[in-house]
C-alpha cells in the first residue's frame, strides 16, 4: 500500500550525491550567513565610531572589548570617548540592529501569511495604534504612572489594541482569511491615523505636536541601556529564532490554505499564532523606535533574491540584512545634517521608495 | 479506505451535496463523475476534510477524519488540489520536498532519504529535469505533474486528485492516470472525461442534480441508460478488448435542427 515501496523501482541518476541541489544551496546560504554576520559586526563597530565626534574603529573595538570581556585591560582612550561609545552610541546601534532585523522578519512573516508581496508590518494598522498611544502619552500624559517608560508603554498598548481590533474584525466572518486580514488592517490603520492627527490638533500644543511628529517619523534617539532594550532583544531574537525553525510551515502557508491543510498545517490556527507574534514584535519595535517604514517591505525581497524562497533561509538572511541596513540608515540620519539629526524614517523611505519602484517594474515585466 | 456517510454541504442557501454516502476501497481507484455544478469537487473536499460536513461523518481507515491530528491526516491522505500556487517563488525541488513535511518534526531538516524520495517522485511524473526550475515559470501541464510528484512524496496510503488531467496533453493525461492506477493506493479522482474514467477507474460515483445518480463498478455506472438523463446527451457504448468506449451525440432536437439549417 505504501507508495514508497513502489517508487523505489525508478532508478536514480548514478553518481550524483547531491540529488536536488539541496547541499549546494545549504552551503551557499551558509556562506551568505557568515558574510552577513561579519558585515554586521563591521557595521556595528564603524557605526559606533561615526557621528559628531568621530572615533577610530580600533578604539571602538577596544572599548567594547574592555567592557565585555575585560580585554584589553589597559585603558588607551579618554573618558569622554568611553562615555560616547558605551553609554550613547552602542545601545543606539544595538537597538538599530534589533529594529532592522525585527522589521524585516515581521515583513517576511506577514508576506507569507497574507500571500502578498506588498505586505509589511505597518499594513496591519499596528503601527498606527502605537502612534495613537504615543501621541496620547506625549500630548496628554497618558500612562504617566509608568514613569520614564510612559511613552513606550502607551505606544505598546496602542499597538496591541490595534492588532486585537484588526483581528476581531477579520474574524467576524468566522475564519481569518488573508484578504480579510489585509482589508481590516488597512481600515483600522486609517482610522487610527486620523485619531492621531485629531489628538495632535486637539492638544493645541506646538511643542507636543513637534515631538509626536519626530516620533512618527522614527528615531533611535531614545536608546539607552534600559529594560526596553532588554525586552526588545528578547522578543525579537526569540521571534527570529522561532520563525527560522518553523520555516517549512511558512513555506506551506505561503502556497495556499488548502495546500497547507493537506500537508498537515492547520492554516487558521497557524495564522493566528503568527499574528500574535508579529503584533507583539511590532508593538515592541514601534514603542522603542517609532514608525520606520519600508524596511519590512523591501528587505524580504532582497533576502529572497539572495537565497531563494524557502523561509528557513529567508528569515535569518532578512534579519541580518535588515539589521545592517537600518544601522547604516541611522548613521546617515546622524551624519547628513550633523549636528542636527534627521528622523530615520525619512532616510529609509528615501532609500526604500526607489527600490519599490524597481520592484513594480519587475513585477510588470514578468507579468506576475 | 475512505468512507463518507450521509455528508452534506451547502454554499449559502444552495445545497450542493445532500446526504451523500461513498466508499473508496483500498487498492482501487474511485472516480467521481458528473456534469458541471453537480458537486464533484465539493464531495472530494469533504473527503479530505477541507470542508467539514455538518451531517454524517467521514472516516479514513475507520478513524474519524475530524478527530485525526492534521499531521497524521496528511500522512494518510495526499491531495492534489486545483489551487495553482502559481505565485510561489519556490523551485520545483523545494516544492516537492514540502511533501515530506508531514513526516518531519517541526524542527527537523529534510535528510538524504527525503531528497531521494522527492527525486524519485519527480522522475515518476517525468519531471526529473525540472528540479531546479522556478515553479511559477512552468507550463500548466508541468505544474500539474510537479504537484502530483509532491503528493507522491507524501507517501500517503490514500491519494485524492481534483481533475488531475486538467492542462495536460493527451499523452500525459494517460500517463498520469496510468501512474495513479499502478500506485496501489486507495485513490479518488474527480474526472470530466468519461473515457478516461472508463479506462483508469475501478469504481465510479455519478453525481446528478440531486445527489448520487449511480454508484458501482465502471461496468454498472457507464451504462447509457444511466448516463443519458444525467448529462443530457446521447451516448453509445462500445466494449472493445475488455475496455469500455463511449461515443457521444447530441439528443436535443433543437440542436439538431440548428445544425441542419
Amino acid at each position: 500500500m505504501q507508495i514508497g515501496v513502489r517508487v523505489g523501482v525508478i532508478a536514480l541518476p548514478q553518481g550524483k550525491q547531491d540529488l536536488l541541489g539541496v547541499a549546494a544551496q545549504r552551503r551557499r546560504t551558509g556562506f551568505w550567513l557568515l558574510g552577513l554576520t561579519v558585515g554586521l559586526v563591521v557595521t556595528g563597530v564603524v557605526a559606533v565610531g561615526s557621528g559628531a565626534v568621530g572615533i577610530a574603529p580600533l578604539t571602538v573595538a577596544r572599548i567594547i572589548g574592555h567592557h565585555l570581556v575585560g580585554l584589553p585591560g589597559e585603558v588607551t582612550w579618554t573618558p569622554p570617548q568611553e562615555a560616547i561609545v558605551w553609554q550613547v552610541r552602542l545601545p543606539r546601534v544595538l537597538l538599530g540592529m534589533l529594529v532592522g532585523a525585527g522589521l524585516a522578519v515581521c515583513g517576511v512573516a506577514l508576506q507569507a501569511m497574507v500571500r502578498n508581496v506588498l505586505a509589511d508590518p505597518y499594513l496591519l494598522g499596528i503601527n498606527s495604534g502605537a502612534s495613537s498611544g504615543a501621541a496620547a502619552a506625549i500630548l496628554f500624559g497618558a500612562g504617566a504612572g509608568f514613569g520614564r517608560y510612559a511613552l513606550s508603554t502607551s505606544a505598546f498598548l496602542g499597538a496591541l489594541a490595534a492588532s486585537l481590533l484588526v483581528f476581531l474584525i477579520a474574524r467576524s466572518g468566522g475564519r481569518v482569511t488573508s484578504i480579510r486580514l489585509l482589508l481590516s488592517g488597512v481600515a483600522v490603520g486609517y482610522a487610527l491615523y486620523a485619531t492621531t492627527s485629531f489628538l495632535i490638533f486637539a492638544s493645541g500644543s506646538a511643542e507636543g505636536a513637534r515631538s509626536v511628529m519626530f516620533w512618527l517619523l522614527g528615531s533611535l534617539g531614545l536608546a539607552r541601556w534600559d529594560a526596553l532594550l532588554a525586552v526588545a532583544a528578547i522578543v525579537l531574537i526569540g521571534m527570529i529564532g522561532y520563525l527560522t525553525v518553523i520555516g517549512r510551515r511558512l513555506d506551506v502557508l505561503a502556497i495556499g490554505d488548502e495546500t497547507a491543510q493537506t500537508l498537515g498545517v492547520s492554516p487558521d490556527r497557524f495564522r493566528l499564532r503568527l499574528l500574535v507574534l508579529v503584533s507583539l514584535s511590532v508593538g515592541v519595535l514601534v514603542s522603542a523606535a517609532g514608525s520606520i517604514g519600508f524596511v519590512g517591505l523591501v528587505v524580504p525581497h532582497l533576502a529572497r533574491r539572495i537565497v531563494g524562497a524557502p523561509h528557513v533561509r529567508v528569515v535569518p538572511v532578512a534579519a541580518l540584512l535588515g539589521a545592517i541596513l537600518l544601522v547604516w540608515a541611522d548613521v546617515l540620519a546622524r551624519v547628513l545634517l550633523a549636528p542636527q539629526e534627521i528622523p530615520i524614517g525619512i532616510i529609509t523611505s528615501l532609500l526604500g521608495a526607489p527600490f519599490l519602484l524597481i520592484l513594480i517594474r519587475r513585477l510588470h515585466a514578468t507579468g506576475a | 479506505m475512505i468512507r463518507a456517510s450521509e455528508v452534506s454541504w451547502r454554499y449559502g442557501a444552495n445545497p450542493v451535496i445532500e446526504g451523500v454516502s461513498v466508499t473508496a476501497r483500498p487498492g482501487r481507484v474511485l472516480g467521481l463523475i458528473g456534469p458541471n455544478g453537480s458537486g464533484k469537487t465539493t464531495l472530494l473536499r469533504l473527503l479530505y476534510g477541507a470542508l467539514r460536513s455538518p451531517t454524517g461523518q467521514v472516516t479514513v481507515d475507520d478513524d474519524e477524519l475530524s478527530t485525526l491530528p492534521s499531521r497524521e491526516a496528511a500522512r494518510r491522505l495526499a491531495v492534489v488540489v486545483q489551487e495553482a500556487g502559481g505565485e510561489t517563488a519556490l523551485t520545483v525541488a523545494e516544492l516537492v520536498l514540502l511533501g515530506r513535511a508531514p513526516h518531519l518534526s517541526t524542527f527537523q531538516r529534510t535528510g538524504r532519504t527525503d531528497h531521494e524520495i522527492a527525486a524519485r517522485c519527480l522522475a515518476r511524473v517525468g519531471a526529473a529535469h525540472l528540479g531546479g526550475r522556478a515553479f511559477a515559470q512552468l507550463s500548466g501541464g508541468e505544474r500539474q505533474r510537479v504537484l502530483i510528484a509532491r503528493a507522491l512524496a507524501q507517501q500517503a496510503t490514500h491519494l485524492l486528485l481534483d481533475e488531475p488531467t486538467n492542462h495536460l496533453d493527451i499523452r500525459y493525461q494517460h500517463e498520469i492516470l496510468h501512474l495513479v492506477r499502478t500506485l496501489g493506493t486507495c485513490s479518488v479522482v474527480v474526472l470530466h472525461d468519461l473515457n478516461l474514467a472508463a479506462r483508469y477507474c475501478d469504481d465510479l460515483v455519478l453525481l446528478g442534480s440531486d445527489g448520487v445518480a449511480a454508484a458501482g463498478t465502471i461496468d454498472q455506472v457507464l451504462d447509457p441508460t444511466v448516463l443519458e438523463p444525467v448529462y443530457g446527451i446521447g451516448i453509445q457504448r462500445l466494449d472493445l478488448d475488455d475496455n469500455i468506449h463511449l461515443l457521444f451525440h447530441p439528443i436535443d432536437q433543437s440542436i439538431k435542427q440548428r445544425s441542419a439549417a
